[in-house]
């Protein structure tokens, strides 16, 4: 299988992606925003579009247009605290219609659509790999640097902001995180489900874990398994590796709700 | 003595509907303890936001000189659901006291190990917060809101579901970083009980300051903080 020029390639890429969502994750997920990530994935459809039609990377593009709409989300909830769940659905559609738009105005709705949505192990190039190896690092080693302040807001948001700790940035370099993350997982996991390898594999370790930091550090570590396991899934049985993926990891979810209940 | 805080002529109303506090003027000095009672929807937590920061007034000005504030909410939880230590807890509340980047200094650690045994909860530093009674959870917040070494140290209703004996502690504690570190408290609460012996002044908040001065010029009427007058 890793005679394959595609298959090093589809794995490298796998290694960042799961590292990176459940990482990311994390912070969503402890914030009660699992839906952001679903949300900017939408966004990063519009992205994906923008890149056919203008004929650009659309690995950037996807990043541009999907750290454009995460900061939109973030700035709208910050300042209408109830209208969270209204701010979403407004990015959630407005990204996929325009993603449906611009891809028919490029003339390119029969494209390779569907690996975007779900995932491929036959689209990552070297240059992917490249981009996604670098900004995935970059983006672990901020998350690395800065763990501390991002959990404090975590935990207690007022209390982080009474203390005088920079809350809105903190909250807006989450985001920012989150959109990074989709624009690299996309090719191996899919819009559509780049938010669920951001999220299950935190709640799978939120099972188990017996601290903040060992639920982040088990969270990377299944996150790792699922897209290892999903992508050799993917290969042998011919499937798109973001459904082999998540269903992975939805396992881990219902094994780690199994051993949780009885370990009572 | 130099001021703490001073609020000028506060008015506060949430949204559209008539004020919960009107014409509020208060001075604190540095090193004060301020007690702060009155009945259920008084407006005390909504005064406190207002001196935290958490809420901007209607109309009025309130100005702070002390720099590090350290507030626990009133009824405090954690906002996460995955497991977190009473130190990590802690550890948040020391993060507005270090450098942002990378992780925490041996200093740091020291001053984190401090708080958590000026509350007495050494031996459950590393226990899950989940795992700790109602009380010990009030407690290891207040250790958190002591982490960042405030200058100005806001409680709402911190000894809610604390035994007597814990409040006695807290009681004690408060007492101990008001006299040696000059802290600056601002303690809002029902009951008195145990910080009975020191209080010098309570403030009684009912929409608006109906009285500011020590315990002893208190209106009979008023001698149960927790009691509502109509
Ligand atoms: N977020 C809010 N939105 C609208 N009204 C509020 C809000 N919070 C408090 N109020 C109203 O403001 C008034 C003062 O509330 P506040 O919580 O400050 O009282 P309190 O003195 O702290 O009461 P308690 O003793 O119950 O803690 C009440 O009438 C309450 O209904
Ligand atoms: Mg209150």
């Amino acid at each position: 299988m890793l005679d394959l020029e595609f298959m090093r390639l589809a794995f490298g890429a796998g290694i960042v992606v799961g590292l990176l969502a459940p990482a990311v994750g994390f912070f969503l997920v402890q914030r009660r925003l699992s839906l952001v990530g679903d949300g900017i994935g939408h966004v990063a459809f519009a992205g994906v579009a923008l890149g056919y039609l203008l004929d650009l990377p659309l690995v950037l593009t996807a990043l541009a247009v999907s750290v454009a709409g995460g900061l939109s989300i973030e700035w709208i909830r910050a300042r209408r605290r109830n209208a969270g769940d209204q701010a979403l659905a407004l990015i959630f559609y407005t990204g996929i219609a325009g993603g449906v738009v611009l891809v028919s105005a490029a003339g390119a709705l029969n494209v390779n659509l569907f690996q975007f949505l779900f995932g491929s192990i036959l689209t990552v190039t070297r240059g992917d790999l490249a981009v996604i190896a670098a900004l995935g690092a970059g983006a672990l080693v901020v998350i690395a640097l800065l763990y501390r302040p991002l959990v404090a807001v975590v935990v207690d948001e007022e209390g982080a902001r009474v203390a005088g700790l920079p809350v809105g940035a903190l909250n807006s370099l989450t985001v920012v995180l989150a959109a990074v993350t989709i624009a690299l997982s996309m090719r191996i996991v899919g819009i559509l489900l780049i938010a669920a390898l951001m999220v299950l594999p935190v709640i799978a370790a939120s099972r188990i874990a017996w601290s903040m930091r060992s639920t982040m550090l088990l969270g990377m570590g299944i996150g790792l398994g699922s897209v290892f396991a999903g992508i050799t899934i993917a290969y042998y049985a011919d499937l798109p590796p973001g459904g082999t993926t998540v269903l992975v990891a939805a396992v881990t979810v219902l094994l780690a709700e199994t051993w949780s209940v009885l370990r009572r | 003595m130099s001021l703490a805080l001073r609020l000028q002529d506060v008015t506060f109303a949430y949204g559209h509907t008539p004020a919960v506090l009107r014409n509020v003027d208060l001075d604190v000095q540095r090193g004060e303890f301020v007690a702060i009672a009155g009945p259920n929807g008084g407006g005390k937590t909504t005064l406190v936001r207002l001196i935290v920061g958490l809420e901007h007034p209607t109309s009025g000005r309130i100005e702070l000189s002390v720099d590090k504030v350290g507030y626990l909410p009133q009824r405090a939880q954690a906002g996460i659901d995955a497991p977190l230590t009473v130190r990590e807890l802690v550890t948040a509340g020391r993060a507005s006291r270090t450098r942002l980047i990378g992780p925490l200094g041996g200093a740091d650690r020291q001053a984190v190990r401090d708080a958590i045994d000026r509350v007495g909860l050494t031996p459950q530093g590393d226990r899950r917060l989940s795992t700790l009674s109602g009380g010990q959870q009030q407690r290891a917040f207040i250790a958190k809101a002591l982490a960042g070494d405030p200058e100005l140290l806001v409680l709402d209703e911190p000894t809610t579901g604390v035994d007597v004996e814990a409040q006695e502690a807290i009681a004690a504690l408060l007492q101990r970083l008001r006299s040696e570190l000059a802290m600056t408290i601002l303690y809002v609460s029902h009951e008195f009980g145990a910080v009975e012996q020191f209080v010098e002044r309570i403030v009684l908040v009912r929409g608006e300051i109906v009285f500011d001065g020590p315990p002893s010029a208190l209106p009979g009427v008023w001698h149960d903080p927790s009691h509502s007058h109509a």
